[in-house]
C-alpha cells in the first residue's frame, strides 16, 4: 500500500495542534455550560453529544471512527419516506 | 504545485473564486449536478441546469486556464418524487454526449429512503447503458454510514459497473475503509464543520494509504472553502510529506481515475502539462 508515513515526532505534532484542540476542548466545555444555563431539557443530540466524549479517553484507537459511529443511524434497511432533507448531526434513535 | 479539485460546485461561486483556484494551482475541476438549495418544479428546470454546466461554466473556467468537466443527474435531495426522477432521468442522455460530460453524478441517497435508493438504481442503470463512469454522494452526518452501505449494495447489483469507476464521495474515517475494501475510490470533502477538515485528511491519508483517494472542496452555496484542496496540501507539506507524494494525491489520482472517461481522456495530456483548454 502506498502510504503517507508519519514523519513528524509526537513532539512536533503537540506542538504544532497543542494550541487549536485546547480551544476546540474549552468551546466544548462552554457549549455545556451554556445549554444547562438554559431553561429546558436535554435533547436527543446533546444526549448524543455526553455518549461520545467518554470515548475520547477510553484509551483505545481510532477515536474518530468510534465517536463518528456513535452519532449514526445504526440500521440497515431504508426508510419508508424522507422525513425532509436536512440532517442534525445524531441519530434520534440512539439515546 | 498542480492540483485537480474533482468535485466543485461552481455555478454557486463567484469568478473571483475561479481566478483564486487558478492561482493556486488549479488545472482542472469537475462539477456534479446538485441541489440548489430549494426544489426544482420542473424537467426543464433540469435542462437549463445541465445547459449552464455543458456550455456557460467550461466559459467562465476556460477564462481563468481551468479545465471544466461535469457530471448530470437528479440529486438525492430531490429523488423523493420518483416520477418528477424519471423525467429528468429521460433529459440526461441528451447531454451525456457532451465534450465536458464525464458521466453520472452525484446521484446517491440523502435520507435512505426507499425512494431514494429506486432513483438511485434507475440511474445507474443509465451509467451501465451508457458505460458511464459514476459519482456519487453518501449521506450527511448520522446517516452516512448506512447510506453508504447502501449505496455499495446497490451498485454491487448492477454487475455490468465496474467498482473501479466508481467514486464514492464525502468519505469520513467511518466509512473509508469499506469503500476502499470493496474496490471504489473514496473522495473526502473538505469542509469547516460538517465531513472532513484538511486535518482529519491528512490523517486518513497517513493511515489508510494514498491509492483510490482523492479530495475535493465540494464549494457550494453553503459554508465552503474554494481553496480547500490547496490547504489540505500546505497540511501536508507541513507535516514533511515529500511533493511527489503530496502530488500523487491532489494531481494524479484524480488524474487517473477522471481518464476513464473519454471526455477527460481526451485532455489529460494537455492537464498533465500544464496547457489551457482550447
Amino acid at each position: 500500500m502506498n502510504r503517507l508515513d508519519t514523519n513528524l515526532p509526537r513532539s512536533d505534532v503537540i506542538d504544532r495542534d497543542f494550541l487549536e484542540h485546547r480551544a476546540k476542548l474549552i468551546d466544548i466545555a462552554a457549549f455545556l455550560d451554556r445549554c444547562e444555563r438554559a431553561d429546558g431539557t436535554d435533547d436527543f443530540r446533546l444526549r448524543a453529544l455526553r455518549t461520545a466524549i467518554p470515548l475520547l479517553i477510553d484509551g483505545q484507537p481510532e477515536r474518530a471512527r468510534r465517536i463518528l459511529e456513535s452519532f449514526s443511524d445504526p440500521t440497515s434497511e431504508p426508510i419508508p419516506e424522507a422525513p425532509g432533507k436536512g440532517a442534525s448531526g445524531a441519530w434520534e434513535g440512539s439515546s | 504545485m498542480r492540483y485537480i479539485d474533482p468535485h466543485a460546485h461552481m455555478v454557486s461561486r463567484t469568478t473571483d473564486d475561479y481566478e483564486k483556484m487558478a492561482l493556486a494551482g488549479c488545472r482542472a475541476l469537475t462539477e456534479p449536478a446538485f441541489w440548489a438549495g430549494y426544489d426544482r418544479c420542473s424537467a426543464e428546470g433540469f435542462r437549463d441546469y445541465f445547459n449552464q454546466l455543458t456550455s456557460i461554466e467550461p466559459a467562465r473556467a476556460r477564462t481563468y486556464g481551468i479545465h471544466h468537466f461535469t457530471w448530470l443527474c437528479i440529486n438525492p435531495k430531490e429523488a423523493e418524487d420518483v416520477g418528477f426522477a424519471r423525467e429528468v432521468m429521460q433529459v440526461i442522455p441528451e447531454f451525456l454526449a457532451k465534450g465536458n460530460v464525464l458521466g453520472i453524478g452525484e446521484i446517491g441517497l440523502n435520507k435512505n429512503s426507499k425512494n431514494e435508493l429506486r432513483v438511485l438504481e434507475e440511474h445507474l442503470e443509465i451509467a451501465a447503458q451508457h458505460q458511464s463512469l459514476v459519482l456519487v454522494h453518501t449521506p450527511h452526518l448520522e446517516d452516512k454510514q448506512k447510506g453508504t452501505r447502501l449505496i455499495m449494495e446497490a451498485v454491487r447489483n448492477q454487475p455490468s459497473i465496474d467498482p473501479g469507476r466508481v467514486l464514492i464521495d464525502h468519505v469520513e474515517e467511518h466509512t473509508v475503509k469499506e469503500v476502499l475494501d470493496g474496490g471504489f475510490w473514496g473522495g473526502m470533502t473538505l469542509y469547516p464543520d460538517t465531513k472532513c477538515t484538511a486535518k482529519r485528511a491528512a490523517d486518513i491519508l497517513e493511515t489508510c494509504g494514498t491509492e483510490r483517494l482523492w479530495m475535493n472542496s465540494a464549494c457550494d452555496w453553503g459554508v465552503s472553502n474554494p481553496l480547500s484542496v490547496p490547504t489540505a496540501a500546505l497540511e501536508l507539506r507541513a507535516r514533511g510529506h515529500h511533493p511527489e507524494a503530496i502530488d500523487h494525491v491532489i494531481f494524479k489520482n484524480p488524474m487517473a481515475f477522471l481518464k476513464q472517461a473519454p471526455a477527460f481522456a481526451k485532455r489529460a495530456e494537455a492537464i498533465d502539462v500544464g496547457h489551457p483548454p482550447e
